[in-house]
């Protein structure tokens, strides 16, 4: 019998600066705000700034969390994802200028009543067509990237053209609900009260898919799915359902983020999911793909270079969000926190 | 033969089809007279070059790219550029041709060389991002690129109708018509280059990856080099048929040579020419061109028929035509994923 080797294993804990590389994706927002105030100088402008970056980056989450996840949970990337976003608006917003009478109100029952209303009806058709959106054009190319790129890409060129038939091809413009207009003045700087609840929305959504995640059994599932499908598999439970359901409840997330998106800028045309896709991909790149974390930071990122940038520097706006990408990309090839192994 | 670095057509049916478009584009001022067809002709030829380096991206090597408009409009604004700012003459030309090549192979370097490190499937996200932040900063840059106007230039006296030679079988000679040529050898020659490409050792290396690239890295090819450089060459094709669009045109603008809605045309002459054979360009191309030059007209017409019918106006209204092709183009990709040369070579 030979003896042991000779070894001493070191118990030692993390030291700061392994911790502080660890939570850097998690700190990156609060030094970003650092960083923003620190270039502004005048608090109240800030403020205002802060305020609108986060409601920008809330509403982006909320579009990109399920596309992050459906990518993460079966390997399916949907270029389509927009047109959920450009439906969820026309519909929410089709509602809203149909209770006109309630919007117009002085009361706050009655808008955010005609609100949850028109988000809900945005919900259930977007989640409906998402649900068609899957059987029809995702699920015959399951498994071929290629293929799905092309079959996605038509179908979001389908479904906006088909907004444009329905609705016509003028954008729309709206207003908000009478109690949702104007600003509170907070330490000097004017905070839009819509802004304020956009970032409420925002939270809320994000505690309650940690949540979900965390402590229900569902959550657990869809976890482990997009860790290590076959295992999943392999212990019995039938993958392809949660991800019929991850797509349906993706698909509403994104209608949801439509709407509110729509009543944000005011204005809803076709082509706007299109372009908030844009966003949504930089965000799903950076924050790492199929990570709902990485995402919800991801989306602050992004919300609140814009608006900063867009304040300091205007002409560099444009290029902002490309700039933060090739950043994050150079520190983390993989984004900040990926979840998915590459392939 | 060699000039087709033996990629013969391999069907009967194929090689008519390729004689037939190759001699009427040959031939087309005299056979087909009238500007309107030249023009049609003329789009014909940059667009099976810009077709064809696009599949040596999707087709070869299974690369998808939304940004192939952006280095198409890349070379298209370096002659522009090159040509309001410089004299007039071919030296302008020459320099904004090459000038756009190598802004377009060295963009591609770096957008392959941060995205087709980790992952192809990130390429396809951010050169649409990359794409669209390019689209917005030119036509916000009004200063130099003329903004949503675009900008009209002068080109050499010698390739613009001004320029008369006399008169061959009733078809006036003209500057028009040498530049029709000079877009027509150029062309040709792209085609013929691209051929060879993909018919060289390091096309079939190409296609390995696009099979699949974990067994060509681990066959001892450095798969992220060959997708680069892949990358750079369609790219720089791209803006050299830019570059003749724009001698073509004497304008550039954003909708002509940007804009998203190309982006989807090229990606459909593909898919129905066939993905993976550059011949596939050729016949894609021409379909392509000549139906949206036509069909739109049509289905003008079907619509005023069926003037009295719900819904049905709206579906066939003529600018509602990106609605079908976006059918089109999934049925497609489900139904006819070889394209017409995949099936063409198929029967053969």
């Amino acid at each position: 019998m030979s003896a042991a080797p000779d070894h001493t294993p070191t118990m030692a804990g993390l030291g700061l600066v392994e911790r502080l590389a660890r939570a850097m994706p998690l700190l990156l927002v609060p030094v970003l705000v650092m960083a923003g105030f620190v270039a502004i100088g005048t608090t109240s402008s800030w403020l205002t700034l802060t305020v609108s970056g986060l409601a920008m980056g809330m509403m982006i989450f909320i579009m990109a969390s399920g596309l992050t996840l459906v990518f993460g949970l079966m390997d399916v990337i949907n270029f389509g994802h927009g047109a959920f976003i450009s439906v969820g608006a026309f519909v929410g917003i089709s509602v809203l200028l149909g209770l006109g009478a309630w919007t117009g109100a002085l009361s706050l029952v009655l808008n955010v009543g005609a609100v949850m209303l028109a988000v809900f009806a945005a919900m259930i058709v977007t989640g409906l067509l998402g649900w068609g959106f899957e059987r029809i054009i995702v699920r015959p190319v399951y498994g071929a990237h290629l293929k799905q790129i092309l079959v996605t890409v038509g179908g979001l060129i389908v479904i906006e053209q088909m907004i444009q038939v329905i609705w016509g091809p003028d954008e729309i413009f709206l207003t908000r609900p009478e109690m949702l207009k104007g600003a509170v003045i907070f330490a000097g700087a004017a905070i839009e009260k819509y802004r304020l609840l956009a970032v409420a929305v925002g939270l809320v959504l994000f505690v309650l898919m940690r949540v979900v995640f965390r402590r229900t059994k569902i959550g657990l599932i869809v976890r482990a799915g997009v860790e290590n499908g076959e295992m999943v598999q392999a212990l019995g439970y039938r993958l392809r359902v949660v991800f019929v359901g991850v797509f349906i409840a993706g698909s509403a997330l994104a209608g949801l983020g439509g709407v509110m998106w729509g009543l944000y800028q005011e204005v809803i045309t076709a082509g706007m999911g299109e372009e908030m896709m844009i966003l949504v991909f930089i965000v799903v790149i950076i924050g790492g793909l199929g990570s709902v974390e990485g995402a919800f930071i991801g989306a602050l990122l992004v919300g609140l270079t814009q608006n900063y940038v867009a304040f300091l520097t205007p002409k560099l706006a444009l290029i902002s969000n490309i700039g933060l990408m090739t950043a994050i990309l150079m520190w983390r090839p993989q984004g900040m926190l990926p979840v998915v192994k590459a392939k | 033969m060699k000039l087709l670095s033996g990629d013969r057509p391999r069907s009967t049916m194929l090689t008519l089809i390729l004689l037939g478009i190759f001699l009427c584009l040959a031939l087309a001022p005299f056979l087909f007279p009238g500007v309107r067809s030249l023009e049609t002709a003329a789009r014909i030829c940059i667009f099976i070059v810009l077709v064809a380096s696009y599949d040596l991206l999707l087709g070869y090597t299974g690369i998808v790219s939304f940004a192939h408009t952006m280095f198409f409009g890349l070379g298209a604004y370096g002659v522009a550029l090159a040509s309001v700012h410089m004299e007039r003459g071919f030296g302008a030309l020459a320099v904004g041709t090459v000038a756009g090549a190598v802004a377009a192979a060295l963009l591609a370097l770096v957008i392959g060389l941060f995205s087709l490190r980790v992952r192809a499937i990130f390429f396809a996200m951010i050169t649409l991002a990359v794409a669209a932040a390019v689209a917005v900063l030119v036509s916000q840059l009004s200063a130099i690129t003329g903004g949503e106007d675009g900008l009209n230039f002068r080109i050499p006296r010698e390739l613009t109708p001004a320029f008369r030679l006399g008169e061959v079988a009733g078809v006036k000679i003209n500057g028009k018509l040498l530049n029709y040529y000079l877009v027509f050898g150029s062309s040709l020659m792209l085609f013929l280059l691209l051929l060879r490409i993909v018919n060289s050792p390091f096309g079939r290396v190409l296609q390995a990856i696009r099979e699949n690239d974990f067994r060509a890295e681990a066959v001892g090819y450095r798969v992220v080099w060959y997708r680069v450089t892949a990358t750079c060459l369609s790219a720089a094709v791209a803006a050299l048929a830019g570059s003749l669009f724009a001698i073509w045109l004497r304008y550039v603008g954003p909708d002509t040579v940007l804009s998203f809605e190309i982006m989807l045309d090229i990606l459909l002459m593909v898919v129905i020419g066939g993905m993976g054979t550059i011949y596939g360009a050729v016949v894609g191309a021409t379909i392509f061109v000549l139906a949206q030059n036509y069909l739109q007209a049509l289905m003008g017409r079907a619509a005023e028929s069926v003037a009295g019918v719900p819904l049905l106006p709206d579906l066939l209204n003529p600018d509602r035509w990106l609605l079908w092709l976006g059918v089109l183009f999934i049925l497609s990709v489900y139904f006819f994923p070889t394209g017409i040369v995949g099936r063409l070579r198929g029967k053969a």
